[in-house]
């Protein structure tokens, strides 16, 4: 039986990841990330968990500390975001090129210029290509559920990559919920000890991160991406598995009421509960719109969203960051080319919309669901990319 | 024949120690020490200072590790007796 307690985004992330017994934490505080950090050093002052808590000078050196005890086989997590995220960038290869399965809690937050403290997306889309597991969350429930369902994924012998557990800044990080959590003993019987193949110990030498030039180096990242396709395949039987556990299911897409929908507005984390509550909205005006909310972000299921969106008319796709001078932005880019490779043209906007905490209203979202039910009928769109939300 | 992707072991490890001695670090040399044994008075500062652990030691005087040699110069720097001369190779 799972007792409810209220949390804040930022406490259930510290709270799961001491259910999940980490061996190791090396993190530097940010906003809004802070709270994790501090909670989770409270853990270790009051003696609820024997985890070492490395105190370090910034997010570079708190990523370097996490890939190096990942390599001894120790279970390790982390929390950061925007400007620290960004100093982690160059360490964030390194920790999925060394197949290091650490967890990371990234409570989305602008990037600088000029300085903000708010959500938008722009700081994991900075490092998309990192080579770690996103996963986007849309409320506390979900984040509390997918630290530990991260561990599960990352740390499987098949897979062994690095996640990101992605969640809104102040509009998740801050607010509060009823969380319902397991009993520790059900998450050490779901997550096991880990497992290690390879690991760092004085007395078997190995050498991890050598010099690999020409002659190796690309088969080694060929080797990381079928990591991520397994990661693909993976992922259905650890969401099934802790379904069984929990009752809440993370099956690739949450879909709403796309069965018969002419147009559709997919998105991630949480402006979806929004989008969601605009749709039944409408639907009850007998307009035919549906939501889809991906989990997972990398790697992206094209196959699920393909399935989920084969026979709607129009799209809106929502991305919260902006990517300079491209066509489509990164969410708007995969969902196209999703559609292209199976030879589906329909009409797509791209929505660049909440950026540096930006609210969208209702109103917006409205205007954007019926700005699709145009395009459904004339098979036309006025913009590729439209901003919402901004003083024209 | 060199591994391809799917038998290389995973992240690029080496997974045993001591591989350095397997590598042929003395193609990148361009000038190499040659050592003369007769003004050699084995003191061993060249072998203290190799950063390469090149210098073999003999009996009477030193030689040189060919195979791993780089070829820095430091061993000719430090000679007291100046019994080492860097030749073009």
């Amino acid at each position: 039986m799972s007792k409810t307690i209220g949390l804040s985004g930022d406490e259930a992330a510290a709270y799961a990841a001491k259910q999940s017994k980490v061996d190791v934490v090396a993190a530097y505080p940010i906003t809004p990330q802070t709270i994790i950090v501090e909670r989770f050093s409270e853990y270790v002052a009051n003696g609820e968990v024997e985890t070492e808590f490395i105190c370090v000078e910034s997010e570079h050196s708190a990523m370097s500390a996490c890939i190096g005890a990942s390599l001894t086989g120790a279970r390790v997590f982390t929390a950061t975001c925007s400007q620290g995220l960004a100093l982690m960038h160059e360490m964030l290869y390194i920790a999925s090129g060394l197949r290091c399965p650490i967890v990371m809690a990234v409570t989305n937050r602008a990037l600088s210029a000029p300085i903000n403290i708010h959500c938008d997306h722009s700081d994991m889309m900075g490092s998309r290509d990192c080579g770690w597991i996103q996963v986007f969350c849309e409320n506390i429930q979900e984040v509390y559920d997918w630290i530990i369902q991260a561990f599960k994924l990352s740390e499987d012998l098949n897979v062994l990559l690095p996640t990101a557990v992605n969640f809104d800044g102040f509009t998740i990080s801050h607010s509060m919920e009823d969380v319902k959590v397991l009993k520790d003993e059900e998450i050490e019987k779901f997550l096991s000890i880990r497992k290690v193949k390879y690991k760092l110990d004085p007395n078997e030498p190995m050498t991890f991160g050598a010099l690999t030039l020409p002659d190796y180096y690309f088969e080694v990242k060929r080797q990381q991406e079928e990591a991520m396709r397994r990661a693909y395949e993976k992922y259905i039987s650890v969401v099934k598995e802790y379904e069984k556990l929990s009752g809440r299911s993370y099956n690739y897409l949450h879909e709403f009421m796309l069965d018969d929908a002419e147009t559709v507005i997919v998105c991630l984390g949480s402006t979806a509960g929004l989008v969601r509550q605009v749709a039944k909205k409408l639907r009850n005006e007998g307009k035919k719109v549906g939501v889809l909310k991906p989990w997972l972000f990398r790697p992206f299921p094209s196959k699920e969203v393909f399935k989920a969106l084969e026979n709607v008319k129009s799209l809106a796709v929502l991305d919260r960051t902006l990517s300079f001078g491209a066509p489509l932005g990164p969410l708007c880019s995969d969902v196209v080319a999703t559609l292209f490779n199976e030879e589906k043209a329909i009409p797509v906007v791209n929505i660049v919309y909440g950026l540096g905490g930006r609210e969208v209203t209702p109103g917006e979202i409205e205007e954007v669901f019926n700005l699709g039910l145009k395009a459904a009928k004339t098979g036309e769109i006025e913009e590729r990319i439209k901003f919402v939300g901004v003083r024209e | 024949m060199k591994l391809n992707w799917k038998e290389i072991p995973i992240g690029g490890v080496i997974p045993k120690g001591g591989t350095a001695v397997e590598y042929r670090s003395g193609d990148w040399r361009t000038f190499k020490p040659v050592i003369d044994a007769n003004k050699c008075v084995n003191c061993l500062i060249c072998w203290i200072y190799c950063p390469d652990a090149s210098i073999i030691r003999l009996e009477k005087h030193v030689d040189v590790d060919y195979y791993h040699c780089k070829g820095c110069g430091i061993c000719a720097e430090e000679c007291p007796v100046k019994a080492i001369t860097m030749v073009e190779e």
